[in-house]
């Protein structure tokens, strides 16, 4: 039934939660919600669905979670625990939660427990993905191209970290937050650009994990609507995303920026990112993600690729690059360079950035090479691209430009 | 409330010198007034260097033997230079008490829950 895959998407992330903040246990908090789920796949096919899905899921989780209780434990057990459980249900707060679900959001709580620096970045995608995306873990391990039980076990450790070292279930305080954000937005984005091209295998993109990271980026931008970087995340993925049609050809090999077909990008997508750049750049708190978002919006902006504000694109990167200094931010910068000074002082900003065994760089260098009619260092920088490349579809791009130099 | 304990990792051989260590051991001892001031002392003291180790071992034969061996149980680049126990609410309020010991000791610091 659809409707319980829609609320599913929409609810689950929300319904653990609540549950985990009462629990107490993140793996009695998902068994609990799946259970809701599975009665409510049995039930509302009948009897339609409640006026209200999600504090449906959750009161009925909360039930669920209770008989368990009462069946796992043993009489002597259950009577300290029913009183426990009694005072439990009849608490304001899990009334209040149940009832209204959003007034009290504990997803922000629990996303910064899922990010917590103490945990591995593979373990915070991991969790954040489960937890609050509700994808399941074969969805989870198929996406990241690790065996499932590689990914079982990472989750494992993961929630067994939380729970042995205490990691809290907490927004951080103010003096904390700006770097605790900073960690939550770089596993929002990691998941996108993961999705968004594969660091390796033959499909560029992995349209779930880029739908899952602009699901919960949005739901983010929902739940802390003053942070100007968490809407520049947004507006970066959303125009990200407006391209994504336009990006593999139908032979499945990447299209780059300025050959792809316009016409194919997605129009509505781009206006409701560009009101979001619009919106956060208002406020007058640049930051890394507002710029790319920036330069998105200025790219989505021209009409055709010789129309583009390169001068524009240049500016923002400069100010990225006195923000975020870094090699492949440098690297993006070269390439608008090219296009305003000319290949040649690009190539000259390119050979001095020091960036080993970074792919990119290769293909980069490889066309203003060929720009600048130097042919034969040209296919030595394609040959170095394509050995280096991550995955097909940049390759299959790759050759077809090499070959070309032949012609 | 859970404790946790807080290891100074120590590399093997190098010692600051004398006036540093001067600092080191008055901001340690700051740290430790701290602590106490915030009722999350249990326990804290530096050790000697692993060559004052000895290692305890029970023999094959039920017991009845005990082996010792000279120095560490693991020869390594870096030691456990002292340890600090602190009583913690949860992991974020320990890991404050680790930024402040890595601080004052100018080494790192693992920050590792006790069981119970």
């Amino acid at each position: 039934m659809d409707d319980v895959e829609d609320v599913f998407h929409a609810e689950y992330g929300r319904a653990v939660s609540v549950l985990i903040r009462f629990l107490g246990d993140i793996d009695a908090a998902e068994e609990a919600v799946q259970d809701a789920f599975t009665a409510a796949v049995q039930r509302w096919p009948t009897t339609g669905l409640p006026a209200s899905p999600a504090g449906w899921i959750v009161t009925t989780a909360r039930n669920r979670a209770v008989d368990r209780y009462r069946r796992e434990s043993t009489r002597a057990q259950r009577q300290a625990e029913a009183a426990l459980l009694h005072a439990w249900s009849q608490s304001v707060e899990l009334t209040e939660a149940v009832e209204e679900c959003a007034v009290h959001d504990e997803r922000l709580r629990l996303v910064f427990t899922c990010c917590h620096p103490a945990l591995a970045a593979p373990a915070q995608v991991a969790l954040t993905l489960r937890l609050l995306g509700g994808l399941s873990t074969p969805q989870i391990a198929r996406a990241f191209l690790v065996p499932e039980a590689t990914m079982a076990q990472r989750l494992v450790r993961a929630k067994k970290k939380i729970r042995d070292a205490g990691i809290p279930y907490r927004v951080p305080h103010e003096a904390d937050l700006p770097a605790r954000l900073r960690g939550v937005l770089a596993v929002l984005y990691l998941i996108y650009t993961e999705g968004h091209s594969a660091s390796s295998g033959e499909e560029l993109v992995r349209a779930d994990l880029c739908a899952e990271a602009v699901r919960l980026t949005r739901s983010l931008a929902e739940l802390m609507p003053d942070e100007p970087e968490v809407l520049g995340l947004l507006g970066l993925l959303l125009l990200s995303e407006s391209r994504r049609p336009a990006r593999t050809s139908v032979e499945g090999a990447l299209v780059p920026l300025s050959e792809q077909d316009r016409s194919l990008w997605d129009r509505p997508l781009i206006e409701q990112g560009q009101e979001v750049v619009r919106s956060c750049l208002r406020r007058g708190r640049p930051g890394p993600y507002q710029l790319q978002a920036a330069i998105a919006a200025v790219h989505a902006d021209a009409r055709t690729a010789q129309e583009t504000d390169w001068r524009q694109v240049l500016a923002l990167y400069d100010h990225l690059l006195s923000l975020a200094p870094s090699p492949v931010v440098a690297l993006n910068r070269a390439v608008a360079l090219a296009e305003v000074q000319g290949p040649a002082a690009a190539l000259a900003v390119i050979e001095a950035l020091e960036l080993p065994g970074y792919p990119p760089r290769h293909a980069v260098r490889a066309d203003l090479l060929r720009r600048l009619g130097r042919w034969e260092q040209a296919r030595l920088a394609y040959d170095q691209a394509i050995t280096t490349a991550g995955n097909e579809a940049q390759r299959a791009f790759l050759t077809r430009r090499r070959d070309e130099l032949e012609a | 409330m859970t404790q946790y304990l807080l290891s100074v990792i120590q590399p093997v051989g190098e010692r600051p010198a004398p006036e540093a260590m001067a600092r080191i051991g008055a901001d340690v001892a700051a740290l430790h007034e701290e602590l106490r001031a915030a009722g999350a002392w249990v326990f804290a003291g530096g050790l000697h260097g692993p060559e004052s180790a000895t290692v305890v071992r029970v023999g094959g034969d039920g017991g009845q033997e005990v082996l010792l061996t000279d120095g560490p149980w693991i020869e390594a680049k870096e030691h456990l230079g002292g340890v600090c126990i602190v009583e913690a609410a949860d992991l974020d309020a320990a890991l404050e008490w680790g930024r402040k010991a890595a601080r004052a000791t100018t080494l790192p610091i693992e920050v590792r829950p006790f069981l119970g």
